[in-house]
């Protein structure tokens, strides 16, 4: 078994709110420098740079694992990833039909720029891709799920945004794959205070929108090789595939 | 002013819950956060809100709330009616926005 330093949520330049620094190119260069070895790409209600993002990753040693952050129905954000570009093309087509479609204001919002490897602009979504999708957790979780994907709901103890703030607690019988707590907690702190999750899988992420926050969180995955099945058996706790939140 | 004449006055569809009709209503609370409405709602008042998952229910018992006023003609899934129903505590239905129902309930609870 091997252990594989992992970042699994992390904005590109395509979410208004991800800095104009964070180009898949950039992404990869400072995940490298950082010792990363598995990344997500989770842009809000998107995901048009995973695949520039896999490749990129791909040859400097990094397995990108390709999603969104998905803004539900009561507007709690959930981590949605998809191991091959038929089923991410397929949740994406979903999540178009779905999102509410609220114009753009840049000023207000920022940027949503889709780039190429060149860092050239090829494609800007007309609407705010932050707002909520016609879809509750449930939802969500059955259609990633009939795509054979993972479902992690995002920094599920933040004060906003989270299945915490939203719905008051983590529904008891909530179905999802993990879930992601901040980085303002260790998992021991946090199951004192939620001690019936102690079922679920954790991890811990960056959330970066910045280039320097890229790896400032992560945790340990402890598989054979960094690839979608082995990371969802690590979910799962099966086969001796863990998740450890600092290194042995 | 228990939830039968909140019903009738507000002409409110009951959508669930008819065990808990007699509830009496001492107030009311409107937000669609959970947590801040576990926060902060208090005993006997009715709630209006936009969300719809069966939390609202647990939250609704939790703080042992009068009934739950859902507005926009939303209808909740039948998870959360379920439990509404297990509860006792009525769901009630409006096709008017948050604004309007506020402030003709708060209107009825001062008369």
């Amino acid at each position: 078994m091997n252990c594989y330093k992992a970042d699994l949520h992390i904005h590109t330049v395509l979410s208004p709110c991800g800095d104009l620094e964070m180009s898949p190119a950039n992404i990869i260069a400072k995940s490298k420098e950082q010792g990363l070895q598995i990344i997500g790409i989770t842009d809000h209600n998107s995901t048009l740079h995973c695949r520039l993002a896999k490749k990129l990753g791909a040859k400097e040693g990094i397995f990108v694992l390709c999603g969104a952050e998905v803004t539900s129905k009561e507007e709690a954000h959930c981590l949605c990833f998809f191991e091959n570009d038929t089923e991410l093309d397929l949740f994406q087509q979903w999540l178009d039909e779905k999102i509410a479609k609220i114009p753009l204001d840049e000023e207000r919002f920022g940027y949503q720029l889709a780039v190429n490897e060149y860092e050239e602009i090829i494609y800007q979504p007309p609407y705010l891709l932050t707002s909520a999708i016609d879809a509750d957790i449930d939802e969500i979780y059955a259609k990633v799920h009939s795509l054979n994907g993972l479902f992690i709901p995002a920094h599920v103890n933040r004060p906003a945004n989270s299945l915490m703030s939203q719905l008051g607690f983590v529904p008891p019988d909530l179905k999802a794959d993990g879930l992601e707590i901040s980085k303002h907690i260790t998992k021991e702190n946090f199951l004192k205070k939620n001690a019936y999750l102690k079922r679920f899988a954790f991890i811990q992420s960056s959330d970066a929108h910045y280039i320097h926050l890229i790896g400032e969180t992560f945790c340990m995955f402890y598989l054979n090789e960094p690839s979608f099945a082995e990371i969802s058996m690590a979910l799962a706790n099966e086969n001796g595939r863990h998740i450890k939140m600092t290194p042995d | 002013m228990n939830v039968n004449k909140l019903v009738e006055s507000l002409n409110l569809k009951v959508i669930s819950g008819e065990k808990g009709l007699e509830n009496e209503i001492c107030g009311g609370y409107v937000s669609d956060l959970l947590s801040d409405v576990m926060g902060n709602a208090e005993a006997g008042q009715a709630w209006i809100t936009l969300q719809l998952h069966k939390n609202i229910m647990a939250i609704a018992s939790l703080k042992e709330l009068a009934c739950i006023i859902v507005v926009k003609g939303l209808e909740p899934n039948s998870e959360t009616i379920e439990q509404s129903n297990l509860e006792g505590i009525p769901i009630l239905g409006t096709k008017s926005e948050t604004f309007e129902i506020a402030g003709r309930l708060y209107e009825l609870l001062q008369g």
